[in-house]
């Protein structure tokens, strides 16, 4: 008796584990069908032919998407520069120097992330427009960089906080300056974690849609807007591919972080 | 001259704060001025009544979509993080740690796009129960609707607060929860009575952080689910893109901050009810 409960328990399990695996991946198959599938209309279930085509099409050297992409890059290779110069400095005041209201100065950069951005983005946009930087790259830049400037702050500061202090006074003891402590003893040891916080920041900036969605518009076209109009233009295909280059990084990210963000570091976060 | 440390440090965090002045505290500002402000100046609430009037309806639908998606996100939370911690099977256990992590760092719009075909009416949802014997194919119907979004949000959302809830889990005292299950309490009950209240912080802050980024999602509503109703982004969205219509546009974000302003002081009220009774 107690054996057929237990194999009722184990297929029940087993039953209530395919739902769980089919409900996460069947979304992503589905994608991933549409982007090779040339002709695909009801009542067929599977694509009625399959094919590369469009893939040739995204990935012609004159198509918008290699254009998309490579503004994407190049917008979040800039936000990570301003991001990382930014944060470097903070984060280090905020681990190692006597800061007044430090609590304070950390929920600072978390409220972009904990306001609903929509009402704030159309206000930048409204903003850059006086300035005349709606629609560039730099106002782009800017509005991905303070988004993304609470995880660069954040893990900068438990990077340096994981720092052990007696390096850095052992190199001020035998004579090198603060400065030279800094860059030669306090950075290179954090620079994991400073590493860490600078791939997050790119992530987030080359899969942010809706500051760019106001801020942007028309002339700078990134991945996720190309994937937007594909999308609402109804052309699946080019969506599903665009949408499957987006997939690339994001999930290399969580094969690896584990690599660039140690636990000592990880634990320090937000304290 | 020499600097202080306090200097020092004031001046290291400076450029970093002034970014977030710039880009984030002045437009709040904006906003809310503009919000208060009549067509000829001056104090009003005309644009908060232009806002109920038109988007009454949807201000509904965005709290009833978000609030639902969150209970709906912290049931499966709970389920998988209690699984992975209480679960004896060690192959399910295993299957299910390598698989619910995958939507983690997969961009919204991402999974509105797989969500646009996934969830049609001919998507391969349907096709799959079809095939299985599980529904006529007369049966099948889209689910691009307030359902897609919600679905769509508990699969983008489910993963990161099962993973904050299945951390704070694990670093329970496992001694509590073995005297439990040793004086006869099923594996459930232990979940419930013993380990989720020790973990409940964590599996709160992880939920006002999901409500606050579904309030702020533009592209799955406007992705997933047709024109009407719908949420309250896509709403600014088209005041501002249709009509210019700033007013009425962050009369409505001002609401939105009100909502999530009340997730918030829901969260902090758990947190001083506790305090005061521990």
């Amino acid at each position: 008796m107690s054996r057929v409960a237990s194999l009722l328990r184990a297929s029940l399990a087993g039953v209530l584990l395919a739902a769980f695996a089919f409900a996460l991946i069947g979304p992503l198959a589905n994608l991933a069908l549409w982007s090779v599938a040339e002709r695909w209309y009801t009542p067929y279930k599977l694509p009625v032919t399959y094919g590369t085509r469009y893939w040739e099409q995204v990935f012609r050297p004159t198509g918008d998407a290699m254009a998309s992409l490579g503004t994407s890059v190049w917008i979040a290779v800039l936000t990570v520069v301003v991001a990382l110069a930014l944060s470097v400095p903070a984060g280090y005041a905020l681990a190692r120097l006597k800061l007044p209201m430090r609590s304070l100065f950390m929920i600072v950069f978390l409220l972009p992330q904990a306001f609903p951005s929509v009402a704030i983005y159309i206000n930048v946009a409204r903003i850059f427009y006086k300035l005349g930087i709606n629609g560039t790259v730099l106002g782009v830049v800017l509005v991905h960089a303070a988004h993304g400037l609470v995880y660069s702050v954040w893990i900068a500061a438990a990077a340096f906080a994981a720092v052990d202090k007696d390096l850095e006074l052992a190199a001020r003891n035998i004579g090198a300056s603060p400065l030279r402590t800094f860059f030669t003893v306090t950075l290179p040891l954090a620079a994991p974690g400073v590493i860490a916080s600078g791939i997050f920041v790119f992530l987030e900036s080359l899969d942010e849609f809706t500051g760019t969605f106001f801020v942007g518009v028309p002339q700078v076209t990134t991945l996720p807007l190309l994937l937007y109009n594909a999308a609402m233009g109804g052309n699946y295909q080019v969506a599903s591919i665009t949408a499957l280059i987006l997939l690339v990084p994001s999930v290399l990210f969580m094969l690896f972080i584990e690599r660039f963000l140690r636990a000592d570091v990880l634990a320090k976060v937000g304290a | 001259m020499s600097l202080s440390q306090r200097q020092l440090a004031v001046l290291l965090i400076a450029p970093g704060l002034a970014l977030i002045a710039v880009l984030f505290l002045y437009p709040l500002c904006f906003s809310l001025v503009s919000a208060f402000t009549g067509p000829g100046g001056g104090l009003s609430l005309q644009a908060f009544g232009k806002a109920f009037e038109l988007y009454s309806g949807d201000i509904l639908f965005t709290i009833v979509i978000v609030v639902t998606s969150c209970a709906l996100t912290a049931l499966a939370a709970v389920a998988i993080a209690g699984t992975l911690t209480l679960g004896e099977n060690p192959w399910v256990v295993g299957t299910l740690r390598a698989l619910y992590r995958w939507p983690l760092f997969i961009p919204f719009i991402v999974a509105a796009q797989c969500m646009r075909t996934f969830l049609a009416k001919n998507g391969l949802m349907n096709n799959t129960f079809v095939s299985l014997g599980l529904m006529e194919p007369l049966q099948a119907v889209s689910y691009l609707d307030w359902r897609g979004i919600i679905i769509t949000f508990v699969w983008k959302q489910t993963p990161f607060v099962a993973l904050l809830l299945a951390g704070a889990l694990a670093s329970l005292d496992r001694a509590t929860l073995e005297a439990g299950r040793n004086l006869g309490a099923s594996r459930l009950r232990v979940l419930i009575e013993l380990a989720l209240p020790q973990a409940m912080p964590t599996l709160l802050v992880a939920l006002v952080l999901s409500f606050v980024t579904m309030l702020s999602v533009l592209s799955v509503p406007m992705m997933v689910a047709g024109s009407q109703p719908t949420m309250l982004t896509v709403d600014m969205a088209f005041r501002i893109n249709a009509y210019g219509d700033y007013a009425t546009a962050n009369a409505l974000g001002v609401i939105t901050y009100l909502i999530s302003a009340g997730a918030a002081i829901l969260y902090l009220r758990h947190g001083m009810a506790k305090e005061s009774a521990s």
